[in-house]
């Protein structure tokens, strides 16, 4: 290890320790507390998020009859019963919740801010002012959409993709009502939050690495994160600026996204001259490299989790690298594979359809190289492990199931019906979510300081696996009978009628993945207090954040990180142990490709 | 049980299987299909059905495998110190390159026909979509739509006849709709402000479902309708009924305020 100190590090420790409780762990610019902040605000609208998913089961198994326990809940007014304007509303604030709120905050928010400067041998962000709003900026946001809820006519309810004519046209929905324009601003502030993350991140990770941390050295979660910063840098403008078009549009008269002689309540509207199409064009040229937001990091962490419990290197380092940065690439040109059958000109959608079809090679080309990294290794089945181990074997389900909606004519059948549910649940819940909490699970060690409970991890681990599949998996047949999504009561159709006792069982699936989550709560809250102690490098890992101590205190590393080597160099024969950290320095006489360089 | 993680991941490729095996023995499959490019949609769906199902299988089998010859409690073996291989990298890039671009190009043909090459023949109806319900709108005698012996029917009952080409003029009057024929797998956005064709067979007499498959508000589940295919003669019958209908009705026109 170096012996070099640098003196900032220990003036920013005198000052952490006199500072005051609210500067240390509310208004803190140290960018481990912003990224556990990101952690438990995500972790608490998750639950959120999964409540309403349960409404919205219990509708499709039990269709109007009083929902129990929750139903005060979700819909009071009418004792329990869950009204069709009620459902549309609770899908539309479940995608929005899970995908705004979740999933791209609990990525780049709390993993990108605890991790970033932790792997690449930082001693903060680079600008830590910013990063403290860019969490701050969310709290706005969690009080629109959430007292979007209680204002007249509910929150919003157009669906997450918020299409107008129903979302502009007041009169359309009830909650096309105050509910919509709460909707827009919390985006509009998410998509300001993230924004300063993602200018953080790209500074960070090019300005900020320690020596011999050269790109191709840093670890795939870094990469997953820089190239999501990317992402985000350059679609968010386009969601900002579409979200003002509909608020202009709903308070100011403009006329966007209506068209000539639009309709509300069987009088013609005054605005017009627009086209609803543009709002999904502009919608989707977000909101499809945003699909990449929600996976990427989380790909990047599997990664480096399986490869830590493979005990051998990542199979394919640089091809890993160059499929994220093409997803990357022709993620901001396949948005129109989500508007086959919208009106778009077909020619367009042959286009669409050819580079669709190329985005899922990337993807196999990283499965590919997961199951290469498990080839030959000496494989340890640790709770996060399993959980990466998941994410592969789910993600597989994902990616070749959205073959069959890149095929156009295919799309034409399956779009908007249960397919595409089980589609993207398989990559969003069984893909990243299992990568979150596989996450969860490896790197608490170094967030709390403390080892979470591997037994009951397992436990969690196994009814979530296998109960997920039981909700998810038979979407697929749902799909192919043409089942549609959003329909508050599909029974009296006469094609649908058969499909009753198949959502009940994914209904109560459901209810049990719900109810199993709580062996999560208990084991990552008591684990804070009665966990074993956890020393710097639990695992055994080779990353850079295993030489800080657990929990790094303000500055992160008490020596200077000098790197030597990539993150993944276990099982090395130029060393006795399996593992070789980042910062050990190489042997005498071992000639590697050791020599730092910045 | 040593293995009892491997033998866990197994279970996704058997019940994977299983669930698309047994499937159609609970009734549960594609809808009965009636119409002619439905059997071209229905082909195309089942070849990628059993092409990424082999695919599903060997990958799943794969993982299991090394899961369970891997397992570090049973593995003597050193671990192999492989950073990768490039012939490996391309053999996996070269062939699911070209299996994509063969399924690319290969649909082509049934999208053209689906949604470019429209028929050269007259309106059969118009179909407008609002909230909650599907309207309908026949030319009439004169086989000519916005005149003054048009049918309209707003009941949500669309009348065709069997074995003939159908050309659809399809729009919304209020906000987004989508006009879904699961038997005849055809499904259309309707925008306010377009009008778009939609053309099809329909091979077998019967009613069968429309469904609203875009969310168009809070009464987007019971935008249901009902499509019948009747033969030609009696087909004529109901349209000339609905004439006969029209004629004797009377329309209350609200003055002027």
């Amino acid at each position: 290890m170096s012996t070099v100190t640098v003196d900032t590090h220990a003036a920013h420790g005198e000052h952490a320790h006199t500072s005051s409780f609210l500067k240390t762990y509310v208004f803190s610019l140290d960018h481990k507390i912003i990224g556990l902040q990101f952690l438990f605000s995500t972790l608490i609208w998750f639950s959120v998020g999964g409540l309403l998913a349960m409404g919205i089961r219990w509708q499709l198994a039990y269709p109007w009859r009083p929902m129990p326990l929750l139903g005060n809940l979700l819909a009071a007014s009418e004792g329990g019963q869950i009204a069709p304007e009620n459902y549309t509303m609770l899908v539309t604030m479940h995608a929005t919740v899970m995908i705004f709120f979740v999933i791209i905050p609990i990525l780049a928010g709390a993993f990108g801010n605890f991790l970033i400067p932790l792997m690449i041998g930082a001693d903060d962000m680079a600008v830590p002012v910013l990063n403290m709003l860019s969490y701050w900026f969310m709290w706005p946001a969690f009080f629109f959409i959430g007292g979007s809820f209680f204002v007249e006519g509910g929150a919003a309810q157009g669906g997450w993709t918020s299409y107008p004519p129903l979302s502009v046209i007041q009169q359309a929905a009830p909650g096309s009502l105050e509910g919509q324009t709460l909707w827009l601003l919390g985006v509009t502030f998410v998509g300001i939050a993230s924004m300063m993350g993602s200018i953080n991140y790209m500074t960070t990770i090019i300005q900020m690495r320690a020596p011999g941390m050269t790109m191709f050295r840093l670890p795939m979660t870094i990469w997953g994160m820089f190239i999501t910063a990317i992402l985000q840098a350059f679609a968010l403008p386009v969601l900002t600026a579409a979200g003002f078009m509909q608020l202009g549009d709903r308070m100011l008269g403009t006329g966007f996204f209506l068209p000539e002689g639009a309709m509300a309540n069987n009088s013609p509207m005054e605005t017009g001259g627009g086209q609803p199409l543009l709002w999904q064009h502009l919608f989707w040229f977000y909101s499809h490299p945003a699909v990449y937001i929600m996976i990427l990091p989380a790909m990047g962490m599997v990664s480096d989790i399986l490869s830590t419990f493979a005990r051998k290197p990542l199979f394919g380092y640089k091809p890993m690298v160059y499929s994220i940065s093409g997803i990357a690439g022709l993620g901001f040109i396949v948005w129109g594979h989500h508007m086959f059958v919208s009106g778009m000109n077909p020619m367009l959608g042959m286009t669409f359809m050819v580079s669709t079809m190329m985005i899922a090679l990337p993807s196999a080309i990283k499965t590919f190289n997961w199951l290469g990294t498990l080839w030959g290794g000496k494989i340890q089945f640790t709770t996060p492990m399993l959980f990466a181990i998941a994410f592969v074997s789910m993600f597989i389900i994902g990616g070749l199931s959205g073959i069959f909606m890149a095929a156009t004519p295919v799309d034409i059948f399956i779009h908007d019906t249960y397919y595409i549910v089980a589609h993207f649940h398989y990559v969003l819940f069984c893909g990243t979510a299992m990568a979150v909490f596989g996450g969860i699970y490896y790197w608490y060690p170094k967030m709390f300081g403390r080892m979470m409970n591997d037994s009951w991890g397992k436990v969690h681990f196994t009814l979530t696996f296998v109960l997920m599949n039981c909700v998810f998996y038979p979407m697929h047949i749902l799909g192919m009978q043409g089942f549609p999504r959003r329909l508050a009561d599909p029974y009296h159709y006469e094609t649908f009628k058969n499909l009753l006792p198949l959502n009940q069982f994914i209904s109560w699936c459901a209810f049990m993945l719900m109810a199993s989550q709580i062996i999560f709560v208990i084991n990552f809250f008591g684990s804070m207090f009665f966990g074993p102690r956890a020393g710097r490098n639990p695992w055994k890992a080779n990353g850079l954040e295993w030489q800080a101590p657990s929990p790094p205190g303000h500055g992160n590393f008490d020596f200077q990180p000098i790197i030597y080597r990539g993150p993944y160099e276990y099982g090395s024969p130029e060393t006795e142990e399996d593992y070789y950290p980042q910062t050990q320095p190489p042997k005498e006489g071992i000639q590697s490709a050791a020599t730092p360089a910045h | 049980m040593k293995h009892f993680w491997s033998f866990l991941f197994f279970l996704v490729p058997l019940f994977g299987v299983a669930t698309f095996v047994f499937a159609p023995h609970f009734n549960i499959w594609l809808p009965r299909d009636i119409s002619e490019q439905g059997r071209v949609i229905d082909g195309l769906f089942m070849f990628i059905l059993y092409l990424t199902g082999a695919v599903f299988i060997v990958t799943e089998s794969v993982l299991f495998y090394y899961l369970w010859k891997y397992n570090g409690k049973s593995n003597d073996q050193p671990v192999k110190f492989s950073h990768g291989s490039h012939a490996l990298e391309l053999v996996w890039t070269i062939i699911p390159a070209v299996t994509l671009l063969f399924i690319a190009i290969y649909q082509m043909q049934a999208w053209a026909a689906d949604k470019l090459d429209a028929p050269a023949i007259d309106y059969t109806c118009e179909v407008t979509g609002r909230q909650f319900n599907w309207d309908f709108r026949y030319p009439g005698p004169d086989n000519e739509l916005y005149t003054q012996d048009d049918i309209v029917r707003t009941d949500g009952k669309l009348y065709l006849p069997v074995n003939e080409e159908i050309l659809l003029k399809i729009t919304s009057a209020d906000v987004l709709h989508s006009f879904f024929l699961p038997n005849l797998r055809v499904k259309q956005d309707v925008v306010p402000g377009m009008a778009q064709k939609m053309w099809f067979k329909g091979k077998k007499t019967g009613g069968y479902d429309i469904v609203c498959a875009e969310l168009c508000g809070w009464g987007h589940y019971k935008m249901k309708g009902r499509v019948f295919f009747l033969p030609r003669d009696e087909y004529d019958a109901k349209l000339a009924e609905f004439t006969a209908e029209q004629e004797t009705m009377t329309v209350e026109v609200p003055e002027e305020e």
